[in-house]
């Protein structure tokens, strides 16, 4: 069966937008997966949903501006043997959590939820529907795999491999353009991380859009004499550990970039996993537990330090934890 | 799963009308008084919605629903959500009555390993649907079963039961918006109206009327009935299978605690209650049984 070739055939070397990327690979997987229904809350234009709405309209399912009872209702449809994916903006996520708990993790249904307007994504909307929280929601609900995939290849490749997998799913899109990372060759697999640059310094482990600035950063480390390591940890739970402990073995030292808070996010599973397996020095680049604002993506990350720059300050200051580190033990001896 | 039948009549293969409407009274009697014993070897739990479910849940399960014990997975069944999850001794003691569960095992009610949780959980009994608890939410799984059955072409009808505390939370009226948008005339909504929840009056707490209108506003087909009338409630539901282009809601009014004198119309026994030996003998020789039966409810191995 195809893994969305026609998808990444019409993004090409385009930057497209993460939504584009998800909403296409929907509408062409309509036909192979004859048991997918799609879920809107009156967004279906700017979550990509519309593709699907267009290609398969008996299969789109309109619940208007009801995302609890859209969430809910998704339970209900896995029960009689449908696929749901459930489309709208990362907020109005957060405004349904009890109804993904219940009514689908709970109830182990077969349901995915996909979110546009992630972090920075929602920029100019303002602070209101910028979600910083949804990682950290959705990650603390059991059975519940958590993903956000760093460009239009991955997110086609993602959506496809969220429909084969069995059990609920929290997915991040996103509806400005990105630039395209990966070759049509790239993998994704639900679980695993990937080394995208190697290094022996520092390990940059990023998600979704914050996996372009971490390649950046590690670009600009380089300069300054710093190998760099980058890992596209596009699988937040269940997180890749063994990775990690490899990562930790082998650099010594991290950076998690995320376009999250630095509470519950992908800092947390990563500084979870190393506190337990491998502790080591490691950094968070996030949103600093503060609410957003209106401005542009690109504009937003510099103001909340989410880009290269700052990634790879963050970087410099985990390797040089970690010489302390060592400098303590050597004292010792 | 022990498909054991535990009924207090002898169960007769003849339904003409009048039998089958003792037939189906004898389960809500025995729903109560599994309700009551389950509640009382549990320490806790919320009998009085127990009590005023009885005979609707008696109804769906003897007459209304095409759902049987040996085929819960049959994709054509009939769905029932209990949207009113705390409810559950009810639903596991008609589920006893019908086959779906074993009836000693239904009362390790609320007990560490018993599958009968004090809300209902699907991965510990498949035969209830959905996982229910948070009011509203059982309501939109249903509606998805009802839409996900129309997309199927499925004949199956799916009923959800909702308390009347429950309409105060605002998912309850997306999904009455909902189902009518989306013509979903295979949907059943079934409001246990005995006026009281957990801490006083609806009227009290957050005013519910002019209930009705609001219904029709979201213009679904209406009963209005006696939830504890056994032949309006079987009418009702054949009336409410034949609606068109509608979904139907059948507003049962009932009484709190019904057939429990010391329970009826007091708020206080929403729950979670605790019930002392002496109260649920009370409670079950009013409903009826003997020194024998009670015994046999409340010394019971394990419990």
């Amino acid at each position: 069966m195809s893994m969305a070739a026609d998808t990444l055939q019409q993004i090409g070397s385009r930057a497209v937008s993460l939504d584009e990327a998800f909403g296409r690979t929907l509408a062409e997987l309509g036909g192979a997966f004859s048991n997918l229904v799609v879920l809107d809350a009156d967004s279906a234009g700017e979550t990509g949903a519309h593709y699907f709405r267009k290609s398969h309209p008996e299969r789109f399912l309109q619940f208007g501006v009801a995302q609890q009872n859209m969430m809910a209702a998704a339970g209900g449809l896995a029960a009689v043997g449908l696929l749901p994916v459930v489309t709208t903006f990362a907020v109005f996520c957060l405004r349904a959590v009890e109804q993904a708990r219940l009514s689908l993790a709970y109830s182990r249904r077969n349901a995915k939820i996909v979110a546009s307007h992630a972090g920075l994504d929602a920029g100019p909307d303002g602070g209101s529907v910028q979600a910083f929280e949804d990682l950290a929601a959705f990650r603390a609900i059991p059975g519940m795999t958590v993903i956000s995939p760093a460009d239009p290849v991955e997110t086609a490749l993602a959506t496809r491999a969220i429909l084969d997998f069995d059990g609920p799913v929290y997915m991040r899109a996103g509806c400005h353009a990105a630039k395209r990372l990966f070759a049509d060759d790239h993998r994704f697999e639900i679980g695993k991380g990937r080394i995208l640059r190697d290094g022996s310094d520092v390990t940059l482990v990023a998600c979704g859009g914050e996996v372009a600035h971490a390649l950046d950063a590690a670009e600009l480390l380089a300069n300054d004499g710093v190998s760099a390591r980058v890992v596209n940890m596009a699988t937040i739970k269940p997180i890749d550990r063994t990775l990690l402990v490899r990562c930790a073995a082998e650099t010594g030292a991290f950076v998690a970039a995320e376009d999250h808070n630095v509470h519950g996010g992908l800092g947390s599973a990563v500084a979870e996993a190393l506190a337990q397996m491998s502790p080591c020095p490691l950094e968070f680049v996030g949103i600093k537990d503060v609410f957003g604002t209106s401005g542009e993506p690109g504009e937003l990350a510099e103001k909340f330090a989410l880009t290269a720059p700052h990634i790879a300050h963050a970087a410099k200051r985990a390797i040089e934890r970690k010489r302390n580190i060592a400098g303590r033990r050597k004292n010792f001896r | 799963m022990a498909l054991t039948i535990r009924s207090i009549s002898e169960e007769t293969a003849p339904t003409p009308a009048q039998d089958l409407e003792k037939l189906l009274a004898a389960a809500a009697v025995f729903v109560r008084r599994h309700a009551i014993a389950s509640i009382y070897h549990a320490g806790s739990g919320h009998p009085g919605g127990a009590m005023s479910v009885a005979d609707l849940l008696a109804c769906l399960f003897g007459a209304e629903l095409n759902f049987w014990p040996n085929a819960i997975d049959d994709p054509d069944r009939d769905r029932f959500v209990l949207s009113k999850g705390h409810a559950a001794p009810a639903l596991y003691a008609i589920g006893a009555h019908y086959g779906f569960c074993d009836s000693k095992a239904a009362l390790g009610l609320r007990k560490l390993g018993s599958a009968f949780q004090g809300h209902p959980h699907v991965l510990d009994l498949p035969w209830v649907e959905s996982s229910t608890g948070s009011l509203g939410q059982g309501f939109s799984v249903a509606l998805g079963m009802a839409m996900g059955l129309k997309l199927k072409r499925s004949s199956a009808r799916v009923y959800t039961l909702l308390g009347d505390g429950e309409l105060q939370t605002g998912e309850v009226w997306e999904a009455a918006m909902c189902a009518a948008h989306h013509q979903l005339d295979n949907l059943c909504v079934i409001i246990d109206y005995n006026k009281l929840q957990s801490d006083n009056r609806n009227d009290a707490i957050l005013r519910l009327e002019p209930l009705a209108a609001k219904w029709r506003a979201f213009d679904w087909a209406i009963a209005e009935i006696d939830g504890h009338d056994i032949a309006q409630i079987l009418a009702t539901f054949r009336r409410a299978g034949a609606t068109h282009s509608r979904p139907s809601v059948i507003i049962a009014h009932t009484i709190k605690g019904k057939g429990v004198p010391f329970m009826e119309n007091i708020a206080s026994w929403h729950g979670s209650v605790k019930l002392t030996r002496a109260q649920a003998e009370e409670a079950l020789l009013a409903l009826g049984a003997n020194r024998n039966e009670i015994k046999e409810f409340l010394d019971v191995d394990g419990c």
